[in-house]
């Protein structure tokens, strides 16, 4: 809004300024004409000239040059209508003089003073329109280089205003000078044609005729301000432009511009085909590159592949080839019947042409002398492009030319790199499906830790007679380390411990089998070689070959104060005897669940029993704790768990388990564990 | 990482095991006992002294062959087990299922 209000203020200043020079002019001319001295200083119209010049200049500017929304046509288009109406105006005074005849005054020299003027403001109007333009034209690529000569050819004919202001002799002697440096300036600025080449080829046309109607209203101008100059020497000619460096270095300029760029255009009219159809070629591997996106996917990537391959080198006919098994396996065409391209690949293949059907040719391959041989068809020429995602060759694009020799070495260019973003773009859609589907099993994870979190009791039994905790963490999102309790009867209570080999998944699943294994069969059983034995039977069944389950099984009996317990290859249980304050591993035998795949397995377990007393502690744990290494590879190991064991054998259960955990992270030093860890810890009180 | 190398002595396949067997390492052992066994042999060595460590998923590609090599007539020893090792088949009870030999002359004695 605030640029609309400053052109209509500067355009309503030249109209003033314009007023103020006929007026100052032709009261000057009266005076001389009358013999009288005049009262205005004599130089007052150059001034008055010149400061029009420099409005007019300025309200171009702001209408032209810092009008983002025009566009080439658009620019020429202002230049063209400036100067028709000014010539419309300039030929309609003509008319009138040619009306009136030869009266007396059309001969009047104040009438004569007078149209030179409107005609001298015209011309003005008409040349900065066109200087703006030119401005914005050339500038439209900008060098640093460039922008300084054009500031220079600017304020350098801005200066020579003020310079035309002051005295004239001094104005004369240079003026060749001057002159010279200004049209040799604009010269070199006139080079600068690079707009020309975004033009298509409309635009082009339409450009030449709006350039080659301006030519002639400035050759028009030309004669006629030249003419209206009166030759009639003893008029003196107080405002002439044929001395005023400004407007004829403008008058230089832009006609030398307007000329240059109607004949660059000419020039340029038969390639713009070329300068379009490369454009064309920009986008259309914009298209492939973006097709991921906006697609979703391959069969897409391939289609536009197809489509733009063929705009691109005008082929007649091209087929994409994807390889793969009998399902994936497919064929695009495109002006081709599926017959005749397999024809062509068939024939290929028996005149064996490595580089079509050959799955490990990188290269892209002119085939088309090959085709020469193959009767019947239409074409003769074909090009065949590999593509390749991940490094694996997944298919063939071919294109195909009724003409002989029909592709040079730019459509082969351009081809290949179609080939190979297309590649990048499935290559991408492959990645990120994959990154879905990789999202999609970390959420399934996270529901099976959440569910194996849930199949480790919440709570454990509850007894007078002993304190019993447990811990348990998973390297992975799911492990295979189990621990449980069961109260049999009110004087019993089945403890178990159990680790699955391997980890992860299948290792959650197994433990779940245990936990099914340990509710049924501990209800009501008090016999741990009997549990083993038929835990063993159960699991035969559910373990897959080289998978075992390791476990302890205890029926604690408060009334007899006895443990009875059978180990199926599980860690040694760590027992500290309050009585003899000493901590060791009961060495007993015993072979893992599923180790042993029939009904002998009983022969490889063993009952144990041993009485306990208050402020026994036992502990039972799994691999990861004593497999644990730290950084110097070194294991956890038994002797350091019994070590740690009886630094703390007389704190409560929950204390021990603590300093153990703590102990165990702090030897391996990080958090990062790599196995399971599952302690479960038993202390005995005394009978109250 | 567990490199594998087989040689034949006295008619019998000894496979040595250097290095550690691990859940992924453990393919390798079971690739290498399955091809002795597809070569014909009825007498396998395994030659453990050079094996620093052997988790859950190698014993039990041990495991998985007792019941083969009792139908097949196949005869299996291990022998040279340090005793980290050592212990990690006593705890599972393995040295019940298998056969241990200290060295390789009492294994080739177990053999006979």
């Amino acid at each position: 809004m605030r640029t609309k209000a400053l052109t209509r203020l500067l355009f309503t200043i030249a109209v003033f300024t314009w007023l103020a020079l006929v007026f100052t002019d032709l009261s000057i001319h009266f005076s001389l004409s009358n013999g009288l001295k005049p009262e205005i200083a004599a130089w007052l119209p150059t001034v008055i000239l010149n400061i029009y010049i420099i409005v007019l200049f300025y309200y171009y500017k702001f209408k032209i040059e810092r009008d983002e929304s025009l566009n080439f046509i658009d620019l020429l288009w202002r230049v063209f209508a400036t100067g028709l109406v000014s010539t419309v105006i300039s030929l309609l005074l003509r008319l009138i003089e040619m009306l009136l005849g030869g009266t007396k005054l059309t001969s009047h020299f104040l009438y004569l003073e007078f149209t030179y003027l409107i005609n001298l403001g015209l011309m003005v109007s008409v040349l900065l329109c066109a200087f703006m333009a030119w401005k914005r034209l050339i500038l439209y690529q900008k060098s640093k280089w460039l922008i300084r000569l054009w500031t220079f050819f600017e304020v350098g004919m801005i200066l020579s205003l003020l310079y035309n202001s002051l005295s004239a002799p001094f104005v004369q002697r240079y003026y060749e000078y001057v002159l010279g440096l200004f049209v040799l300036t604009g010269l070199v600025l006139s080079g600068n044609m690079k707009w020309v080449a975004y033009l298509n080829f409309r635009q082009k046309w339409t450009g030449l005729l709006l350039l080659l109607l301006t030519i002639f209203y400035l050759f028009y101008i030309f004669i006629t301000s030249g003419a209206l100059v009166p030759e009639d020497a003893t008029t003196l000619q107080v405002i002439s432009h044929s001395n005023h460096i400004f407007i004829s270095s403008l008058m230089i300029f832009v006609a030398i511009y307007s000329i240059f760029s109607f004949l660059v255009i000419l020039f340029n009219l038969p390639t713009t085909s070329v300068f379009e159809q490369k454009l064309e070629e920009v986008v259309n591997f914009q298209r492939i590159s973006q097709s991921i996106q906006t697609e979703q996917n391959e069969e897409s990537v391939y289609n536009i592949l197809l489509e733009t391959s063929v705009s691109t080198v005008f082929a007649d006919a091209a087929w994409l080839e994807i390889n793969g098994t009998k399902e994936e396996h497919r064929l695009y065409t495109y002006e081709i019947s599926e017959k005749e391209a397999r024809d062509i690949i068939d024939h290929l293949a028996k005149q064996q042409v490595r580089g079509l059907l050959d799955q490990n040719q990188d290269k892209t391959r002119n085939l088309s002398k090959h085709l020469g041989s193959l009767r019947g068809s239409r074409f003769r020429s074909i090009l065949a492009y590999p593509i390749y995602v991940k490094g694996e060759n997944i298919g063939t694009l071919a294109l195909l030319k009724e003409l002989p020799e029909g592709f040079n070495k730019e459509m082969n260019k351009i081809v290949s790199t179609f080939a190979n973003q297309a590649g990048i773009s499935i290559e991408n859609f492959r990645l990120m499906e994959e990154a879905l589907q990789n999202e999609r099993y970390k959420e399934e994870l996270k529901i099976a830790k959440t569910v194996q979190k849930s199949l480790l009791p919440q709570q454990l039994e509850f007894d007078h007679h002993f304190d019993l905790v447990a811990f348990s963490e998973s390297a992975d999102e799911v492990g295979g380390d189990y621990y449980d309790s069961l109260r049999i009867n009110d004087h019993q209570t089945a403890l178990i411990i159990a680790d699955v080999s391997g980890k992860g998944t299948t290792a959650a699943f197994h433990m779940s089998q245990m936990k099914g294994i340990f509710h049924s069969l501990a209800q009501g059983c008090d016999d741990p070689q009997e549990f083993m034995f038929r835990a063993n039977q159960a699991l035969i069944h559910c373990l897959e070959r080289g998978s075992f389950i390791s476990a302890i099984f205890f029926v604690i009996d408060t009334k007899e104060q006895t443990v009875k317990y059978a180990r199926a290859g599980h860690c040694p249980v760590l027992y500290y005897n309050s009585l003899t304050d000493n901590a060791d591993y009961f060495k007993d035998k015993g072979v893992a669940l599923g180790m042993v795949r029939n009904k002998s397995y009983k022969e490889f377990i063993q009952q144990n029993e041993f009485k306990y007393a208050p402020n026994d502690v036992m502990v039972l744990y799994t691999d990861g704790i004593t497999e644990a290494k730290n950084n110097k590879n070194e294991q956890f190991g038994d002797e350091r768990l019994n070590k740690v064991l009886c630094e703390v054998k007389s704190l409560s259960p929950s204390q021990i388990q603590e300093h153990l955990i703590n102990r165990l992270y702090e030897f391996s030093g990080t958090d990062n564990i790599d196995d399971d860890y599952t302690t479960m810890i038993i202390k005995f009180k005394s009978r109250t | 990482m567990i490199h594998i190398k087989r040689l034949q002595e006295d008619g019998a396949d000894v496979v040595a095991l250097v290095g550690e067997i691990d859940a992924s390492s453990s393919i390798d052992l079971d690739l290498a006992i399955a091809k002795s066994v597809g070569d014909g042999f009825t007498k396998i060595l395994i030659d453990c002294s050079s094996l620093e460590y052997i988790s859950s998923a190698g014993l039990g590609v041990f495991m998985s062959y007792i019941e083969e090599f009792r139908e097949k007539s196949i005869q299996m020893v291990l022998f040279g087990m340090n005793e980290k090792v050592a212990n990690t088949f006593q705890i599972l009870g393995l040295n019940e299922l298998l056969k241990i030999a200290v060295d390789k002359v009492g294994a080739k004695q177990m053999l006979a």
